[in-house]
């Protein structure tokens, strides 16, 4: 194991999450809901829904989506090094959408809510989310990338 | 009111993760490439964000009711079953090829990164097809 303390910012980082942990806890003491994104998101697609469970749902959508818009406009542009390749984009969405469908949650409402209050279930699903995303970017960095692929 | 504060909700938690740096994928792979040029600072995010929502939510649990919407919903599920750890592995690999989860996707789609609609699309599909699959579980 090799760290980059080039690439390392904890300061910014902990604010980061900690700003995350604000959030959190409006929508929780204020909507009385998790701010799982995958759940927010899913929950759109349910049938016969209220109208007003919709609203908050697209509220809250809409503020992480003009986030950037505002953060660019009062501050600078947030530095963005995403993948060009399409079918990268879509497969790994699909599995995102199956696998926290499926689990109920991903990163923030497991590995942020769940672990914050303590869930065992959400401890398994952050260590095994954890393990395969070590396991992939490993693969594709280190096994693919040396051999001629 | 309701819809007004979750806004907020969403705009901090944008916000939050444009400062801890989980809406740029390259940072993300960075923290999951344990083998190479390792870069930690994704453990203090979560370190930051579980520290402060620890207290929300014992907050939560002694008060039971938010301020604008009845009692507070905390998940019921306890079980740990090959939905949650099946659905987390292969969400792994997701993670792993493209840096991106659900929240940070949104950011994406916001700061202009067209391409991203790719991904979200099919994360919607796959949202779908795990909704027609629990309809079948529970209708047998």
């Amino acid at each position: 194991m090799h760290i980059d303390w080039e690439l390392f910012t904890p300061e910014t980082a902990l604010t980061g999450g900690a700003i995350l942990g604000v959030a959190v806890a409006i929508l929780l003491l204020l909507n009385g809901e998790i701010a799982g994104i995958s759940g927010i998101v899913a929950g759109l697609l349910r049938r016969n829904n209220a109208p007003a469970d919709i609203q908050w749902r697209l509220a809250f959508i809409a503020g992480l989506i003009a986030a950037p818009v505002i953060y660019s406009a009062i501050y600078f542009r947030p530095s963005i090094n995403l993948t060009n390749n399409l079918w990268l984009l879509t497969s790994a969405g699909l599995l995102t959408g199956v696998g926290t469908g499926l689990a109920s949650g991903c990163t923030s409402g497991h590995g942020v809510c769940g672990l914050a209050r303590l869930s065992p279930r959400s401890l398994f699903a952050t260590l095994s989310f954890m393990a395969t995303g070590f396991i992939t970017v490993f693969i594709v960095r280190h096994l693919l990338a040396s051999t001629s692929l | 009111m309701k819809s007004i504060s979750a806004f907020i909700s969403g705009l901090i938690f944008g916000i939050g993760l444009i400062v801890a740096g989980m809406a740029n994928p390259a940072k993300v792979l960075g923290f999951l490439d344990i083998a190479g040029r390792w870069d930690p600072s994704l453990a203090f995010v979560m370190l930051g964000a579980i520290g402060i929502s620890f207290f929300a939510f014992r907050l939560a649990r002694r008060n039971r009711f938010s301020v604008l919407n009845g009692l507070i919903k905390l998940p019921a599920k306890t079980e740990i079953d090959w939905k949650l750890i099946g659905g987390s592995l292969l969400f792994g690999i997701g993670w792993g090829l493209a840096g991106i989860c659900p929240g940070p996707s949104l950011v994406l789609l916001g700061a202009g990164e067209i391409r991203i609609l790719s991904f979200i699309a099919a994360m919607l599909l796959g949202f779908f097809f795990v909704n027609q699959l629990n309809a079948r579980i529970n209708s047998q």
